[in-house]
């Protein structure tokens, strides 16, 4: 079983990949796979992070004979090889971004998923978790939801956040993050028991 | 109305390119093709322009391959003595490649220093340097990074200062010699000068250059690169005679390789010219590995050539409608004849523009430059060339997007995981790139004025 989640900053989305990781009992791959291609790699983990779900700067970096000097595009294409890998080894996980819904999109096993939210509902989140105030809330979503959405778009085809690219695409703020994660436990059970 | 089609072209071109909406090759063949339809048919309705840039006749005279006496400079359209060469090479270092020759010489010297890894940072330097002379520098560094970052795992260490050091000694080895870099082929072949030529001008301000720049980037990354650990087991590192892949094909490949060598060496003497050796070179290495010789071809870089050969037209749109003319006498203006400071204004110009754009356009851009102010001004075309060619293969080292060297060398060490970003880059690359231009331009000031 593979679970793909994207995700609006804001909707919760990690958290259901987590609640959805901890019920299927499966790893979960979010920014903590940088720490295993680090290990692989024999690198610093630490500062592989902020080149992590970024968009390549197109201004400030070339690419020559396929090779790229952008850390971040490296960076990227080190994850899509790690868990391109790990799917076919079969392994069971879910992964949060990462392009993971295109890249694992010939694994028979992969459920996509992508998750959005209320706007008010996504400030109020943001809000609370991060201790901002609305307004600094509001531009903090922008700006990410950007990165995520620039990210995406430069290595797949889909566009980011397109229900036409995803298996199922849910608004949690309806049900709040549980019940989604429930919702998406059920719609994955049965999507198993109909592959088998 | 032909000069402003042609300057817009150009200008499209090199926005294009730094774009990468298209690949380069691509961009210039389509801006080539333009200025043929637009600068020369419409703007110009002159043929003889299309003829001249074109410039097949040039391939069948005998003064393409043979030069009985002083070579005869040609800046006009397609450079194709160019093209050749730089195909025969390619065919060359591919056979090199795969006889496993790279790997193996980085290998060999890292042994013969005993891993020790201050000996390995300033021999690669100096083998950096010296292979360029000869190999386009985007092998020399796609090879000695890939081994650096290898080394750097088995001996941990950082490889990051050890490959930018690579990098700047690279692009200063390509400036020595009349094949070291793109520029300087170009320049050569225009201009009518030969590997000697090179190596008595740009080759000596290149050999004081780098012996500066090793003790500039000992003292920068030294304590750097001591911090490595100790006492680490070499006896399992693996052997340089492993990385050879088939004996008797890296036998031949070292042959054709000092073959070339030589015969560059010597070509003013023997009066063949760079495009007969090219073609020469890449005949012997086909015939040689007659079983791998399809493939060989197919591995060659067509794109790059193809970008060389719109590159040379659009140039050549340039050149034809008198745009170049108005450049260099815009130079001699605001120098006032002050030959100095046209030397300063070139060297500098051509630097920080080869900083930030494509050096290869920008060179083949300025020759018919510097050809107009020789004649305007009455000064020596030479010292012009050098001046170019130092300003153009030596600026490039300052920004990690300046060379071909730079993003092969930051992308092989961002593949593995160590990012170099501008800060990092240009912190030490710059400073050395100020030094080196400021060197050449005291050095030229002092030789030639």
């Amino acid at each position: 079983m593979i679970i793909s989640i994207g995700r609006e900053f804001g909707s919760g989305g990690h958290e259901i990949a987590e609640m959805l990781a901890e019920h299927f009992s499966i790893k979960l791959y979010d920014k903590s796979l940088l720490q295993d291609i680090a290990q692989e790699k024999q690198i610093d983990g630490k500062e592989l992070e902020r080149y992590d779900e970024k968009p390549r700067n197109k201004f400030l970096t070339r690419s020559l004979y396929g090779y790229s000097q952008s850390m971040e595009e490296n960076l990227a294409n080190m994850q899509f090889e790690f868990i391109k890998k790990r799917a076919e080894k079969g392994e069971s996980f879910v992964v949060v971004g990462r392009c993971a819904e295109t890249i694992l999109k010939n694994q028979p096993a992969l459920v996509s998923i992508f998750v959005l939210g209320d706007w008010e509902s996504k400030i109020d989140r943001v809000v609370r978790l991060y201790h901002l105030t609305r307004e600094e809330a509001e531009s903090f979503i922008n700006r990410q939801d950007s990165k995520r959405k620039h990210y995406h778009n430069y290595y797949c085809k889909g566009k980011w956040g397109d229900s036409r690219n995803y298996d199922i695409a849910v608004n949690s703020s309806k049900l709040g993050e549980k019940l989604t994660a429930d919702l998406l436990a059920e719609y994955i059970l049965q999507r198993q028991q109909h592959f088998s | 109305m032909a000069q402003i089609m042609a300057v817009i072209i150009f200008l499209a071109m090199f926005l294009l390119i730094i774009t990468e909406k298209l690949e380069r090759h691509i961009v210039t063949l389509l801006c080539g093709l333009l200025t043929l339809v637009l600068v020369f048919g419409i703007g110009m309705r002159s043929m003889s322009a299309i003829v001249n840039t074109l410039n097949l006749k040039e391939i069948f005279t005998t003064g393409f391959w043979y030069v009985s006496g002083e070579a005869s400079e040609n800046s006009s359209g397609i450079n194709w003595a160019t093209i050749i060469f730089i195909a025969g090479m390619m065919v060359m270092v591919e056979g090199m490649e795969r006889a496993g020759f790279f790997r193996w010489l980085c290998m060999r010297i890292a042994k013969l220093v005993h891993y020790k890894t201050i000996s390995i940072f300033i021999t690669f330097m100096i083998m950096s340097g010296i292979l360029s002379m000869f190999i386009d520098s985007i092998t020399v560094i796609l090879f000695l990074a890939a081994v650096t970052v290898e080394l750097a795992q088995l001996l941990k260490f950082n490889p990051v200062p050890m490959i930018l050091s690579e990098i700047f000694c690279a692009n200063l080895g390509g400036s020595a010699t009349m094949c070291g870099d793109p520029p300087n082929i170009i320049i050569g072949t225009s201009l009518g000068y030969s590997f000697a030529d090179f190596i008595t001008n740009t080759g000596m301000m290149a050999g004081v250059s780098l012996i500066l720049s090793i003790l500039y980037f000992y003292l920068v990354y030294r304590k750097e690169l001591s911090a490595g650990a100790v006492g680490i087991d070499t006896s399992a590192f693996p052997e340089p005679k492993e990385a050879i892949r088939d004996k008797k094909k890296f036998i031949i490949s070292c042959v054709i390789f000092l073959c070339a060598v030589v015969m560059l060496v010597t070509h003013a003497q023997t009066g063949l010219t760079v495009a007969y050796i090219g073609l020469f070179i890449a005949l012997v290495t086909l015939l040689t590995a007659w079983s791998d010789a399809w493939s060989l071809l197919k591995r060659l870089d067509y794109k790059t050539l193809l970008f060389f050969i719109g590159l040379f037209v659009v140039v050549g749109g340039l050149e034809q409608t008198g745009t170049l003319e108005v450049i260099a006498n815009f130079i001699g203006q605001i120098s006032g004849g002050n030959v100095k400071l046209m030397i300063a204004i070139i060297i500098w110009g051509s630097a920080i523009a080869s900083a930030f754009i494509d050096n290869i356009p920008f060179a083949a851009t300025m020759i018919p430059v510097i050809k107009s102010l020789a004649v305007t001004q009455g000064i020596d075309l030479s010292v012009l060339a050098w001046t170019l060619s130092m300003g153009t293969d030596i600026g490039g080292s300052a920004t990690p997007i300046g060379a071909s060297a730079n993003v092969i060398g930051t992308a092989v060490a961002a593949k593995e995981g160590y990012p170099i970003g501008w800060g990092r880059y240009c912190r030490v690359m710059a400073p050395a790139t100020i030094m080196v231009i400021l060197i050449t331009m005291i050095f030229i000031f002092l030789r030639y004025l």
